[in-house]
């Protein structure tokens, strides 16, 4: 059974470093979204402190839904997803596996590179860490929330927008705890409840949401 | 039934060791509907198939791992080599093989020079040739559903499928085929569907 996760995973990562510029899209799309906002916004420190963590977390989610589609999308129009059904490992770990996959090539990637944006809003170091943190177990929450969507829209017409409709709103509480945790540090407060609601949020989206998504892979692909 | 439109109804057969099923018909009759709904891809709007006694819906796995099928979709990465399509998928369906089994599965095919290169590179019935290599890995699973298994294949390949096909009915194992083509397959023991709209 656990072959077949580790493989899946294995064989996704593979497939994501030989499609690499999809990777990037998400990727260089976060970092443009964060860079443009200082040029905006102007060069007001206190402003751009206040709005850092709003800003980073915001793009991390919208990078994270951009490349939602892409993870049952192939494998459904080359049949693959079809031996998935068929497979005789449970299909909720086979999501599983997809999910931790499309989090590592793009949750993980974002996880890295928000510190150093970051400075562009002159994010005290403290803070960093912090930021770091919530992003950490934050995004795993996104990709599966979205792994959700992804399998409930899949094959449709015009599914992209159906997509972000069904998954921004349940991506809220998550964006409300993360970039919350950061503004409790700066203003000197305990960030402890922040982070347990969002690793609460973590094991209760990790316990539900592949099988959810699996259900909802069964519907798609009649 | 697909959208509203009813396919096939009243369809009532029997699969027993040995038998080979060649399902006909045109061009969206529902022949690929049909191997689905015997694979349990897809729900029939009533009635049921049972294996071994067992509705498949509740056997699942069990049955699933007695199942091999082909789809006229072929599972196959373009992005991934040949070696790699034919491990991958074999893992994922639970069909336990060693590197070396699988490059040999692939030289029997014609395939031998080509393992290493990405698969989106190779011609059509190469990349056919790529799924059905999983056939000689799988002498142990007593029931093969295949849509188009001779789809885009030239003359060489389709022998060697045919041939392949023919050993594993003789195995007592049971074949479920679509074919457009009339090729003849050694066997005494063939039902017939035609579905006609």
């Amino acid at each position: 059974m656990f072959t077949v996760l580790r493989c899946v995973i294995y064989r996704d990562l593979l497939l994501a470093t030989r499609r690499w510029a999809d990777v990037l899209t998400a990727l260089v799309f976060f970092v443009i979204v964060v860079s443009l906002f200082p040029l905006g916004v102007g060069p007001e420190p206190n402003l751009l402190r206040t709005i850092a963590p709003g800003v980073i977390w915001v793009a991390a989610l919208l990078a994270s839904m951009l490349s939602l589609t892409r993870i049952f999308a192939a494998d459904y129009a080359d049949g693959t997803l079809e031996q998935m059904l068929l497979s005789t490992a449970p299909l909720g770990m086979i999501v599983a596996a997809k999910v931790i996959a499309h989090w590592l090539v793009t949750g993980l990637l974002v996880v890295l590179i928000a510190p150093l944006l970051a400075l562009q809003f002159d994010l005290p170091q403290q803070l960093l860490a912090t930021l770091t943190l919530s992003l950490l177990l934050g995004t795993p929450v996104l990709s599966m929330i979205g792994a959700i969507g992804a399998a409930l829209t899949l094959g449709l017409r015009g599914g992209g927008a159906l997509l972000s409709l069904l998954v921004l709103p349940l991506y809220v509480p998550v964006l409300i705890i993360g970039a919350g945790a950061v503004d409790m540090a700066a203003a000197g407060l305990g960030t402890e409840a922040h982070f347990l609601l969002l690793a609460a949020l973590l094991v209760v989206a990790a316990a539900f949401a592949p099988w959810a998504a699996a259900a909802a892979l069964r519907i798609s692909a009649e | 039934m697909r959208g509203r439109r009813r396919l096939f109804g009243g369809l009532n057969f029997t699969l027993r060791d040995g038998d080979l099923l060649r399902v006909t018909g045109a061009n969206g009759s529902g022949k690929t509907s049909l191997l689905r709904i015997l694979c349990g891809l897809l729900s029939p709007v009533c009635g049921m198939v049972r294996w071994g006694g067992g509705d498949i819906r509740s056997l699942r796995e069990e049955y699933w791992r007695q199942l091999l099928y082909i789809g006229h979709a072929h599972a196959v990465k373009g992005e991934l080599t040949a070696l790699e399509n034919l491990l991958v998928t074999c893992t994922l369906v639970g069909v336990n093989v060693s590197r070396g089994q699988a490059l040999e599965a692939l030289s029997r095919l014609g395939l031998a020079g080509y393992e290493a290169l990405p698969v989106k590179i190779l011609s059509r019935g190469q990349q056919r040739r790529v799924a059905l290599a999983r056939l000689f890995l799988s002498e142990k699973i007593p029931l093969w559903i295949l849509d188009e298994p001779f789809d885009a294949l030239d003359a060489g390949a389709v022998d060697c499928v045919r041939l392949l096909i023919a050993q594993h009915l003789s195995r007592g194992a049971a074949v479920v085929l679509t074919t457009h083509q009339e090729i003849r397959i050694d066997n005494p023991q063939v039902q017939y569907i035609n579905i006609v709209s």
